[in-house]
């Protein structure tokens, strides 16, 4: 081995090691208090505002450490409502891709899990998980925020777990 | 558009004085549900008239696509303070499907218009700016997804 | 179909691609050019395919801030249809849960537009009073929103007399908060910097774009539906509607924070008024023919058109939501005004929720195009509202 091959060996690891850590610490912020970033795919609102509501002083996320963030570059977990419209199916993809991973996916409201009573909509060809890989469904229309807290709260066991 | 209150007397009235000729048929469905058919070739001038001559106020448009070779439009107006919605329906012929556009003289009627052509496939000469309002824009042409022969 | 627009660019929570494009020169917006269509879920031809009890709970889906209003547009237009008359009490109830949306649709358009002015008490607040108003929907109907209470021919539950009290005490906790919210908005000298005289719309504007709702009366022009065309409990209880002349932002948020207590008014008339009574007329079949049906939502007129052909399947089901027209208003009210403001303006309309968060502004001096994103929009609106602290000495 030359020089120049043992330089590029231990550029090689040190990298690899930067991204092992990476997602050492990720995974860990994911597990303890991660940041979520709402997208909604064509929704009633109705999931959206009780998502919100979840921030107000009475469900109050932030105490948990969970914040809504404005980007999706600085999330740990997607929030998902809505039909996965025709229009917004690229625009859900580019959020995904723009999530650093590892991230989670959480689909709420009925809509999200199949469509509800949108069901065979001529403007719905697919439905949230056939375009996102969900890792959690939480149903309702809406689901209460008490609904919302214990699917996320269910999440992070989970996450833990495998972590 | 004219400012003072008028009741709906008035207004009945001054339509037949004006168009008793033109006007196909006149259905009361109750007091306050009027439906009024007239032939798309007069619909322009008769739908200026009501919304310049009454205080009036345009809802909305419905098409609605039937199976006597042609679809219903109607365009619903109601009159401000009083309870009467005014329904004018006019008989689009198929396959043509052509109808002068009111978006020129009424600014509320361009997006509904828009939403018609591109749901049903009816011609609106003359609209100032027709494009794709709801459907995306590389939905196929030729498919109308609210016509019942397709 | 299009009867949500979703928009609005004070949510910095959504993601969704551009609604709007404003064309600006130097600071100001010369042009708007208004895109949606990205929650059009196709309801209209899905209502052919259900039947016509299930035709309301999904036009209740339309938008979720507004859930009772289309099934109330909706169980007009199908009573027109067949000629029925629901029994009183069932009016009643149906007035009081329209009202109990109104309130909790107020405080929430209240509280988005105080944090996109840079008033973050005020969202916490005005969120944290709505859900006294949707615990109340709770115990009445069983949800918090979509609360499936309609049906044609009457309601699906009834008001337990033993619950009465507990509503009424709510609704008066309620009256000294809507007091202090309205001295918040109309006192205050920063509220007033930032939203009067921007967005007008007068009053020939507002009639030519046909709007309605708290995006015309606000403008002087003095339409509602529940005055107008009465339907439920309307014409039985006293109560005025707001009407005011300037037509910018703070006019349309006056109005609304007026008719809140118009609401409470309503509300407490009904609940005196109710006698005991059927709900229900168990109505099994619709004839053929036409109806039409108009609501008062929140936001504004709300209107169905149903065709039927006597089967249990509408043959056309035409649904209108306020937004439509409202937001097409938006092109002649945001010239003029800086694009911090123009967000403002846009979002003061209302629109059935705003799941954007982007505007396109496109610079005709710099001859380019920047995106701005929700962030974007509200530390520009942030730091306008600095600005003029600054220059109020306050």
């Amino acid at each position: 081995m030359g020089a120049d091959d043992v330089y590029r060996y231990h550029c090689r690891r040190a990298g690899l090691l930067r991204v092992v850590i990476y997602m050492g610490l990720k995974l860990k912020a994911l597990t303890r208090s991660p940041w979520v970033y709402h997208l909604s795919t064509g929704s009633c609102n109705n999931c959206d505002i009780e998502i919100l509501d979840c921030l107000t002083p009475r469900y109050d996320l932030e105490r948990f450490g969970i914040v809504l963030v404005g980007s999706p570059r600085h999330a740990d977990a997607l929030l998902v409502t809505g039909n996965m419209t025709m229009k917004c199916i690229p625009r859900a993809k580019e959020v995904y891709e723009q999530m650093p991973k590892p991230g989670v996916v959480i689909a709420i409201g009925t809509c999200s899990l199949g469509h509800g009573v949108f069901d065979g909509s001529y403007v719905m060809p697919k439905t949230v998980d056939e375009v996102l890989p969900v890792d959690i469904y939480i149903p309702g229309c809406p689901p209460k925020p008490e609904g919302i807290i214990a699917g996320v709260a269910k999440l992070l066991t989970m996450l833990r777990q495998k972590a | 558009m004219s400012e003072r209150r008028m009741t709906w007397k008035e207004i009945q009235k001054k339509i037949h004085e004006k168009y008793d000729d033109k006007i196909l048929k006149w259905f009361e469905h109750n007091e306050n549900r009027i439906y009024v058919d007239i032939d798309p070739s007069d619909w322009i001038e008769f739908g200026r008239f009501l919304f310049n001559e009454f205080p009036t106020r345009f809802i909305i448009a419905s098409a609605v696509d039937t199976p006597r070779g042609g679809i219903d439009i109607l365009y619903h107006f109601d009159f401000l303070n009083l309870p009467q919605v005014f329904s004018v329906r006019v008989f689009v012929k198929k396959p043509e499907l052509e109808i002068e556009s009111m978006a020129p003289y009424i600014k509320g009627t361009e997006w509904i218009e828009r939403e018609m052509n591109e749901l049903f496939g009816i011609q609106f000469k003359n609209h100032p700016n027709m494009k794709h309002l709801i459907l995306p824009d590389d939905w196929p042409e030729g498919n109308y997804p609210l016509r019942r022969d397709q | 179909m299009s009867e949500i627009i979703p928009i609005g660019p004070y949510h910095p929570l959504q993601e969704e691609p551009e609604f709007f494009r404003l064309h600006v020169e130097g600071e100001h917006v010369t042009k708007l050019d208004i895109e949606i269509g990205y929650n059009h879920r196709g309801i209209e031809k899905l209502a052919e395919s259900k039947s016509w009890d299930q035709v309301v709970f999904l036009v209740e889906r339309i938008c979720g801030i507004c859930s009772t209003s289309h099934p109330a547009a909706s169980v007009c237009a199908m009573e027109d249809l067949g000629g029925i008359e629901a029994p009183e009490r069932a009016q009643y109830i149906r007035t009081i849960v329209a009202e109990l949306e109104r309130i909790h649709s107020h405080l929430l358009w209240l509280g988005l537009a105080g944090h996109f002015i840079g008033y973050n008490t005020v969202w916490m607040w005005a969120w944290k009073y709505r859900e006294s108003v949707c615990d109340i929907l709770d115990k009445m109907t069983g949800n918090r929103q979509s609360y499936a209470m309609f049906k044609v021919g009457g309601v699906r539950r009834d008001v337990l007399d033993e619950d009465i009290p507990w509503f009424k005490k709510e609704l008066d906790g309620l009256k000294p908060v809507l007091d202090m919210f309205k001295g918040a908005v109309i006192d205050d000298p920063v509220i007033h910097a930032r939203t009067k005289g921007v967005g007008v719309l007068t009053k020939q504007q507002a009639i030519d774009y046909c709007v309605v709702g708290p995006t015309a009366r606000p403008s002087g022009v003095p339409i509602d539906v529940r005055k107008d065309d009465p339907y439920f409990a309307y014409d039985w209880v006293d109560w005025d509607i707001v009407v005011l002349e300037e037509g910018d932002v703070f006019a349309k948020a006056v109005c609304r924070v007026l008719e809140m207590y118009e609401s409470v008014k309503i509300i407490e008339q009904c609940f005196d008024k109710m006698t005991p009574g059927v709900i229900d007329l168990h109505v099994k079949e619709l004839p053929p023919g036409e109806g039409i049906g108009r609501a008062e939502a929140p936001r504004g007129e709300v209107y169905h058109y149903c065709r039927s052909d006597g089967s249990n399947f509408p043959a056309r089901y035409k649904v209108r939501a306020p937004s439509y027209v409202n937001i097409f208003s938006n092109e002649v009210a945001c010239v003029g005004e800086k694009v911090a403001d123009a967000a403002l303006v846009l979002a003061a309309v209302d629109p059935c929720y705003c799941c954007t968060e982007r505007l396109i502004v496109v610079d005709h001096d710099k001859n380019e195009e920047r995106v701005l994103k929700a962030n974007d929009l509200l530390r520009l609106s942030h730091e306008r509202t600095k600005e003029v602290r600054k220059e109020l000495g306050v």
